[in-house]
């Protein structure tokens, strides 16, 4: 049965992308009904109140689609519940008389724009890139006149599940955006409208990765388990046949 | 170059590298069993290999091969750290799932790295580097059963230092191999916990079987 707890909120708080930041601890009474993001908009209006500035950070669609809600919750991107968003995390998940901490995400790839919002339109620059198809293909054919394994296609619908939240790099100890790189390569390789550049894509997409600062992938699956939308790390070795394939055939 | 430059072909580099020490550890286990029933077939092994020139290019090949692994290793971990940035998270917890080994490859590689200067230094510089040079103390150079006894018969520090070693490199291996096969891009959703388990395996096998044979040693010494 839910119930009004007592939780301290230790929240990095840091004024521009060159200030320095530090944590500050705000005492909070409330119900665990209360979603994590609306606990942050109560705390907001109640700081606003108090002539103090609000605390910035992401948040759009709040039911898990969009992936704007960025928040590092005691350990974890997304808080502790698995295969979710900071957005579907309920106060429930927390005991009366704990301490959450709450930072932004750390990579040097995502920089701190204020408070808890980072800047992740490296992964735009990461789509941008090569994450799209170009070739004409017509006009919309018959759902059924292409045909396409049963398999292939939920391995696709799985990899396009990725939101680009930038939780696999936040979580990732080398700061590796190769999860999401390799869900976008995946989901548009495994189809055969995207498969004719497959190649080409895989390789743009790998060097500007790299070019922006991202880490070497280690394989230490921290991103497949933190991921809001449990995206496999077998499409990270997808993504290294791709790309490896590619480089050879060069 | 795309194996300098790119994160996947530096990757690559990593992971052949590491394939072909382990295949070389497999080389060097048979040796090791050799000895524990026979000192006298150890010797022949020994002899066999000396300072002609095939184990000479071995020795260089095998030594590029590490080179390579530890500097490849040591600029990917320089390039990941730059990567993660400058602040650091005030509250961590490693996710379930995670294993400890995978976070902590270029410490364990560095304990490898420490054993090998030891193990170098008891048996290659007194054997191969000893025989090129023209010059040994009292155990001849292709003498090696009676170099195993005389470090590992009877001496305890020595034994505990070389299973530390083992520990350490049985840590690096169960993740080492099944990342190696992974880059390769050898994987998918059926085969990931299969090379997981074999990786395991493989580690234990190798890594079981010289903590083994270096007890076996310390107790017996080589074999009649």
């Amino acid at each position: 049965m839910d119930k009004d707890i007592k939780v301290t909120l230790k929240v990095w708080r840091q004024k521009g992308p060159k200030a320095k930041g530090q944590f500050e601890t705000y005492p909070m009474e409330i119900h665990q009904s209360v979603s994590f993001l609306e606990m942050l908009d109560i705390l907001n209006e109640r700081l606003v109140k108090e002539g103090k500035e609000p605390i910035v950070f992401d948040h759009d669609c709040r039911e898990g689609i969009c992936g704007m809600c960025s928040l590092y919750v005691n350990g974890h991107p997304h808080g502790p519940a698995t295969g979710a968003t900071t957005c579907q995390l309920y106060m429930r998940r927390f005991q009366d008389g704990e301490t959450i901490t709450i930072e932004p995400w750390r990579s040097a790839g995502f920089p701190v724009i204020r408070d808890l919002m980072v800047d992740r339109s490296a992964y735009d620059k990461i789509m941008q890139a090569g994450g799209f198809v170009s070739v004409n293909t017509g006009g919309v054919p018959d759902a059924n006149a292409i045909p396409i394994p049963k398999k292939d296609a939920d391995l696709a619908m799985d990899a396009a599940a990725c939101i680009g939240c930038g939780a696999c790099a936040a979580a990732c100890k080398n700061g590796s955006a190769m999860l999401f790189v390799s869900a976008k390569v995946s989901q548009l390789a495994l189809l055969p409208q995207g498969r004719v550049e497959a190649a080409r894509r895989a390789k743009a997409m790998v060097a500007k990765m790299d070019e922006l600062g991202f880490g070497n992938c280690t394989n230490t699956r921290a991103c497949e388990m933190e991921c809001p939308k449990n995206i496999s790390v077998s499409n990270i070795a997808r993504l290294n046949r791709e790309f490896l394939k590619a480089k050879l055939k060069d | 170059m795309w194996l300098l430059n790119s994160s996947i072909g530096r990757k690559l580099v990593m992971s052949i590298s590491g394939l072909f020490l382990i295949l070389f550890l497999l080389f060097h286990l048979c040796m090791n069993i050799v000895a524990v029933f026979s000192g006298e077939a150890y010797n022949m092994v020994c002899e066999f290999l000396g300072t002609n020139w095939y184990a000479l290019v071995g020795t260089l090949v095998l030594a590029a091969g590490v080179l390579v692994h530890f500097v490849y290793a040591w600029i990917l971990t320089m390039q990941n750290r730059k990567a993660r940035g400058n602040d650091r998270y005030a509250a961590t917890a490693r996710p379930k799932g995670v294993e400890w080994a995978s976070q902590n490859m270029f410490v364990l590689g560095l304990i490898v790295i420490l054993g090998l200067i030891l193990h170098l230094s008891h048996f290659w510089a007194n054997m191969m580097l000893a025989e090129l040079a023209g010059v040994h103390g009292e155990i001849a150079p292709t003498d090696g059963a009676k170099f195993i006894n005389f470090y590992f018969q009877g001496n305890i520090v020595n034994t505990i230092l070389y299973v530390i070693w083992f520990v350490a490199l049985w840590f690096h291996l169960t993740h080492g191999f099944w990342s190696a096969i992974q880059t390769l891009g050898w994987n998918n959703n059926i085969w990931l916990g299969r090379w997981e388990c074999i990786s395991k395996w493989v580690a234990t096998i190798i890594c079981g079987l010289f903590v083994v044979i270096t007890i076996i040693f310390y107790v017996n010494g080589v074999g009649a």
